[in-house]
């Protein structure tokens, strides 16, 4: 990519703002601690059952930790007109659970919903 | 089938998943009968703080609606009226655990650490879009200054005025340096911001050089944090890559780059002028200031040097405005306040605060408090160089004076939690040994006084200590503190400090009574067999594994204090609590 004067900046971040409402996200916390809580293993098994399952418009994102550590590994799901969802102790079984039945069909998994305790302070303001 | 509406119960972490049976029975009941559509559906879920003694809390999504419930007939209620009916019922209603706030941490967890185009769609490289084009450099350190952001590293000095010293030194070249040599037992909050968030940490470095007229920055960071250096890594590249760094930053005049540094692990390098000389390839040893780096720093020029935290502030305070900042927190300590709650808490994790929480809502309502039925014994802030906090200060509102005025210190955020099987004695001598281990040796205050100390606490843990030893042992703390050179020796004995004024009668104990009553202290202990209670069944003397343990079912059992090893196993595993610690 060639280097970016300021108009250049202004017209990619607007385009890159502009995000797909219409996608499902899996956001998976691949910090030190949510690796050393086994996430990578998780991640591919998410990977492996979006694949499995032939999911079109899932997108499997990567992200940092969460701030959740006691229930490593954490994972969100965004699914469009579902509220977010924040998942604890995701172990690669739970991972399949969740694409089978919060992907798919909208069913939450029981058991290892976490409380999202913070709001975001870009998109809601104050 | 499909569902639109969900209720989720929650329950504390340690909880079982019947704790709630009857609520959630209650729940299925009343929408089998109301809800033939079977539109909802009824969920368990953890929360991480407390849960109210005597009620369950269910949330309701996507109308994002808490509701307290005492008993089945409330659910009965939020059935018939809240989800049927669509009224409210405001009775029941519930206020929502939003305590934390979150500016250091916005994008961690949100956005892909390594793909720096996630980071511009959240505002990112806007501030510096911003400082470049639209302010000028006394702007920039007017509204830093005008935010009154502090520094996170621990002892809180206005960063605005860092900058501003910086500016104004004479220099014909000036650095910006990041010290994320974060070394305190426990603490980890720069860590996770810079894995989660590395391009707000480069954001925030160019800022300051722009302020103070710098056009290289350091960043100090540990090698012990292999993650953390290649988020960064990337991070420097793609930011490289797209005009964002390095060369007429965005077409712009201004020029900055950036170099990463690791250190070796040594806490005394998170001093400034420990750091910079490691920076310089010296052995990392404190310097007496002034000079202040921001004369005097890095090969001898100006120098901003700032914590991880700090930095990753600057972004925000520049999109959102000094005004804004300036009204989350206290009246001296402005912002939030990033804190690794770990030890015996329920749910360890990062908390992100606005500044004058109480020390009880961070423990109690946002990490759920201490488990295994055990009682809050203290809270030890700022690692090894902070002090105990007991539990009649826990809702002392948390800032930089508060904690100072209580023995202890921010620091840099690491907050370790003790309930009742943690011994004072104990804990002072692990963070002394660090101390002591962690001293460069420059300076005699710190290098023979924490070995002094150390001695001292030594004795008492085995049972040798006199009561006059606990003077000497003010004495040569109030002396460390006065005479070290660096913050390292000048709180070394800030631990020992504490514990003497809120837990003297422990030290007490130790010494007179020769007893610790968490039972760690292990010189101190014996375990004897009760033969009252003692059953005969046998199994201390199966498990013991120094073979201390004779006798047999008929004649009884007995330890023999002078093998015992002290290991607890024999006391832990019988079910009569036939065997005795004293």
């Amino acid at each position: 990519m060639s280097k970016l004067n300021r108009e250049q900046f202004r017209s990619l971040r607007e385009k890159l703002k502009a995000v797909n409402e219409q996608q499902t996200e899996i956001i998976v916390g691949l910090g030190s601690c949510g690796i050393a809580a086994g996430a990578a293993r998780t991640f591919d098994a998410f990977q492996k059952e979006i694949k499995a399952k032939s999911l079109t418009g899932v997108v499997l994102r990567r992200t940092g930790c969460m701030g959740l550590c006691a229930s490593e590994p954490t994972v969100e799901i965004k699914v469009p007109g579902m509220a977010d969802i924040i998942y604890g102790w995701v172990t690669p079984e739970v991972a399949r659970d969740i694409v089978q039945k919060h992907v798919m069909r909208q069913i939450l998994v029981s058991n290892c919903i976490q409380d999202k305790t913070f709001k975001d302070i870009l998109k809601e303001g104050e | 089938m499909s569902f639109n509406r969900y209720i989720l119960i929650y329950r504390e972490s340690d909880a079982g998943v019947d704790k709630n049976e009857n609520l959630f029975d209650a729940f299925m009941k009343e929408l089998g009968e109301k809800d033939p559509s079977n539109s909802v559906q009824v969920v368990d879920a953890v929360m991480n703080g407390k849960a109210d003694p005597d009620s369950t809390l269910v949330k309701i999504i996507p109308d994002n609606i808490y509701f307290k419930c005492k008993d089945p007939v409330d659910a009965i209620k939020i059935v018939d009226d809240f989800i049927i009916k669509n009224n409210p019922v405001k009775k029941l209603e519930a206020a929502a655990n939003n305590i934390q706030y979150r500016i250091v941490l916005r994008n961690c967890g949100v956005i892909d650490p390594e793909n720096i185009n996630e980071y511009i769609a959240r505002e990112g490289y806007s501030a510096l879009e911003k400082v470049l084009f639209d302010m000028t450099p006394d702007e920039v350190i007017a509204e830093i200054k005008k935010s009154g952001l502090r520094g996170r590293g621990g002892a809180g000095f206005p960063t605005g005025n860092k900058w501003a010293f910086t500016q104004q030194a004479v220099g014909d070249v000036k650095y910006v340096v990041c010290n994320a040599d974060e070394g305190d037992p426990g603490a980890y909050m720069d860590r996770s911001t810079l894995e989660g968030d590395p391009n707000s940490i480069i954001e925030a470095m160019a800022i300051a050089g722009y302020a103070v007229g710098a056009s290289k920055g350091y960043i100090y960071i540990r090698a012990e944090y292999p993650l953390a250096i290649k988020r960064l890594e990337i991070a420097i590249s793609q930011a490289t890559e797209m005009g964002l760094m390095g060369k007429n930053i965005m077409g712009s005049d201004f020029s900055f780059e950036i170099e990463i540094r690791y250190g070796a692990g040594a806490f005394v390098c998170g001093e400034e002028t420990a750091l910079l000389a490691s920076l310089q390839g010296e052995r990392g040893m404190p310097k007496p200031r002034p000079p202040f780096p921001a004369v005097k720093g890095l090969w001898g020029k100006p120098t901003v040097i700032n914590n991880v935290e700090t930095l990753a502030n600057i972004p925000v305070i520049i999109i959102k405005g000094s005004d804004w900042f300036n009204r989350i927190g206290t009246e001296k300590s402005k912002g939030t306040k990033v804190f690794a709650v770990t030890g015996k808490v329920k749910n360890s994790g990062l908390v992100e605060v606005p500044m004058g929480t109480t020390l009880r809502d961070i423990i109690f309502t946002v990490s759920g408090g201490i488990g295994n039925n055990r009682k809050f014994k203290a809270v030890q802030t700022g690692g090894p160089s902070g002090g105990v906090i007991p539990e009649k200060f826990l809702d002392t509102p948390i800032d930089y004076e508060n904690l100072v005025a209580l023995g202890s210190m921010m620091g840099s955020g690491g907050m370790i939690v003790m309930d009742e099987d943690d011994c004072m004695v104990d804990v002072n001598k692990f963070y002394l040994q660090f101390s002591v281990d962690e001293s460069c040796g420059k300076c005699a205050p710190c290098r023979l006084g924490g070995r002094q100390l150390l001695t001292y606490l030594q004795d008492i843990a085995k049972g040798n200590g006199d009561l006059k030893d606990i003077d000497k042992m003010k004495r040569i703390g109030n002396a460390m503190q006065k005479a070290s050179l660096c913050g390292l020796g000048q709180t070394t004995s800030n631990p020992i400090q504490s514990a003497l004024k809120y837990f003297y009668d422990e030290y007490e104990e130790h010494i007179v009574h020769k007893k610790c009553r968490a039972g760690k202290c292990l010189e101190l202990l014996t375990y004897t067999i009760n033969p009252e209670k003692c059953s005969r069944c046998g199994i201390c003397k199966r498990v013991c594994p120094a073979s201390a343990i004779s006798g047999d079912r008929e004649s009884g059992f007995a330890i023999d204090n002078a093998v015992c090893i002290k290991c607890g196993e024999c006391y832990n595993r019988c079910k009569f609590d036939a065997i005795d610690r004293g």
